[in-house]
């Protein structure tokens, strides 16, 4: 699907007429900064739902979301800075609201992993991090709101880039969007499934070694939660 | 659970008064800041953006301050124990320890604006009063709302200090924003001109949604 995308960016989308072919970087950056948001939200949904189902496997799909969305925002601050210094002519923009807010997030949810990771109790671990997943995934849509609001006039929205152009950019862009989020959805489903093998194999190994008591390999304390 | 605010809020005057922990501690803090400020900018006074951005950073770290210190009392004696087993609404800790936290603040910000009226600022203060105490007032809620909840978040962890810094400074800069903005055209270089009604507002919305967020999940944060 990503791949169908990029091809289509390429080859389909119409190369913009006043910055060229930088532009095209519009096809993986704005998707990625979508997803990513989407995906600190939902890290705060599922952190509400560890809290009031107590069920650890809530907890593992919030740090699982974060974790990768994470991962997501820095390629967006690369890729948007790539951008900025080619078509602005800076690395970045101080007096540009999205720009500063998406950088306020992204340290934000920085302090995630050292949060986890600095709290030894497993189970308090899981309920501090809900906490702050839900705090923090509710900052996410008030910051944006509040910058919609209040507007930038040199940052190209999404919606006007791709309703005022030709239809082959908003089909091309709809098409990155789709696949981004299927990439971000399929990771989550591989980072779930590592996660539960690792534990799986951790219980097993645990059972055999009940069996002869002196071999209990001692678990490392994590930022990753347990089951 | 007014009745349980009310118990808390004695407690934490009577330990203040005796302790002495944290006001004392703020003040000095903020007028120690106002001079390395005097010198870092090399400038006798100060007006405008830069005089508001001045205060407020200078308040914002104060009040970092008395964020690390809310829960330390609780935490080493075993106070959220006793608390626990008292038969009271969790919620009444998260409401008392916000409303002495508005109080250390406004304690302070009694101090440390006159005084960096006296030490930094340019145009006179009398003027931007009425105007700024409403800013102030505004932004002490935020400021002991979201610190009540970061301090709490971070008490539990090993890097406590750390912690409190990394998570409540992002969590603030709107609040820093909304009140610096807010405060720059009332310390004008001209004299005080009008407060700037959407700052104040965007100020206020983010008290309540804040407030009402961290009503909610408190709870969590307690549970042993």
């Amino acid at each position: 699907m990503l791949t169908t995308a990029f091809a289509l960016v390429f080859f389909y989308a119409p190369v913009d007429a006043d910055q060229g072919i930088i532009q095209k970087i519009f096809y993986v950056h704005v998707p990625l900064a979508i997803v990513a948001l989407c995906g600190f939200v939902a890290g705060g949904i599922f952190g509400l739902m560890h809290l009031r189902t107590r069920d650890r496997r809530w907890d593992m799909r919030s740090y699982v979301t974060i974790h990768l969305s994470i991962v997501l925002a820095v390629g967006v601050l690369i890729t948007g800075s790539i951008w900025a210094r080619a078509s602005w002519g800076q690395w970045f923009v101080w007096d540009e609201p999205m720009l500063v807010v998406f950088l306020i997030v992204f340290l934000l949810y920085a302090t995630y992993q050292p949060l986890r990771f600095s709290i030894e109790d497993p189970e308090k671990q899981s309920r501090y991090a809900s906490v702050f997943a839900i705090t923090a995934g509710a900052f996410v849509p008030l910051c944006f709101g509040a910058v919609r609001m209040a507007e930038g006039l040199t940052h190209p929205q999404a919606a006007t880039m791709t309703t005022s152009g030709p239809a082959s950019v908003s089909q091309t862009f709809l098409i990155s969007l789709i696949g981004m989020a299927l990439l971000f959805v399929t990771l989550c489903k591989y980072e779930m499934a590592s996660k539960n093998a690792t534990f799986k194999l951790r219980a097993l190994r645990r059972r055999l070694a009940g069996e002869d008591d002196d071999f209990a390999a001692p678990v490392a304390r994590s930022a990753a939660p347990q089951l | 659970m007014r009745g349980t605010v009310a118990a808390l809020l004695a407690k934490e005057l009577a330990l203040e008064l005796r302790t002495r922990e944290s006001v004392p501690a703020m003040v000095m803090f903020s007028i120690t800041t106002y001079v390395i400020f005097h010198f870092g900018l090399d400038a006798n006074t100060v007006d405008g953006d830069l005089a508001s951005g001045v205060l407020w950073v200078t308040l914002l770290f104060a009040a970092m301050l008395g964020v690390n210190r809310l829960f330390v009392a609780e935490h080493e004696q075993g106070g959220f124990d006793g608390f626990l087993l008292a038969p009271v609404d969790r919620t009444a800790m998260f409401v008392a320890k916000a409303i002495t936290l508005f109080g250390f603040l406004c304690v302070v910000e009694i101090v440390a604006v006159p005084a960096f009226a006296l030490l930094l600022l340019g145009p006179p203060l009398g003027q931007a009063l009425p105007g700024l105490i409403v800013v102030l007032l505004a932004a002490n809620i935020g400021i002991a709302v979201i610190g009540t909840l970061v301090a709490a978040l971070a008490i539990q962890t090993r890097a406590r200090d750390l912690m409190v810094a990394l998570l409540a400074l992002p969590l603030l800069v709107p609040v820093v924003l909304g009140a610096a903005r807010a405060t720059a055209p009332l310390l004008d270089h001209g004299g005080a001109q009008a407060l700037p009604g959407d700052w104040l507002a965007l100020l206020a919305l983010y008290d309540l949604l804040f407030a009402l967020i961290a009503y909610a999940i408190f709870d969590f944060l307690l549970e042993d």
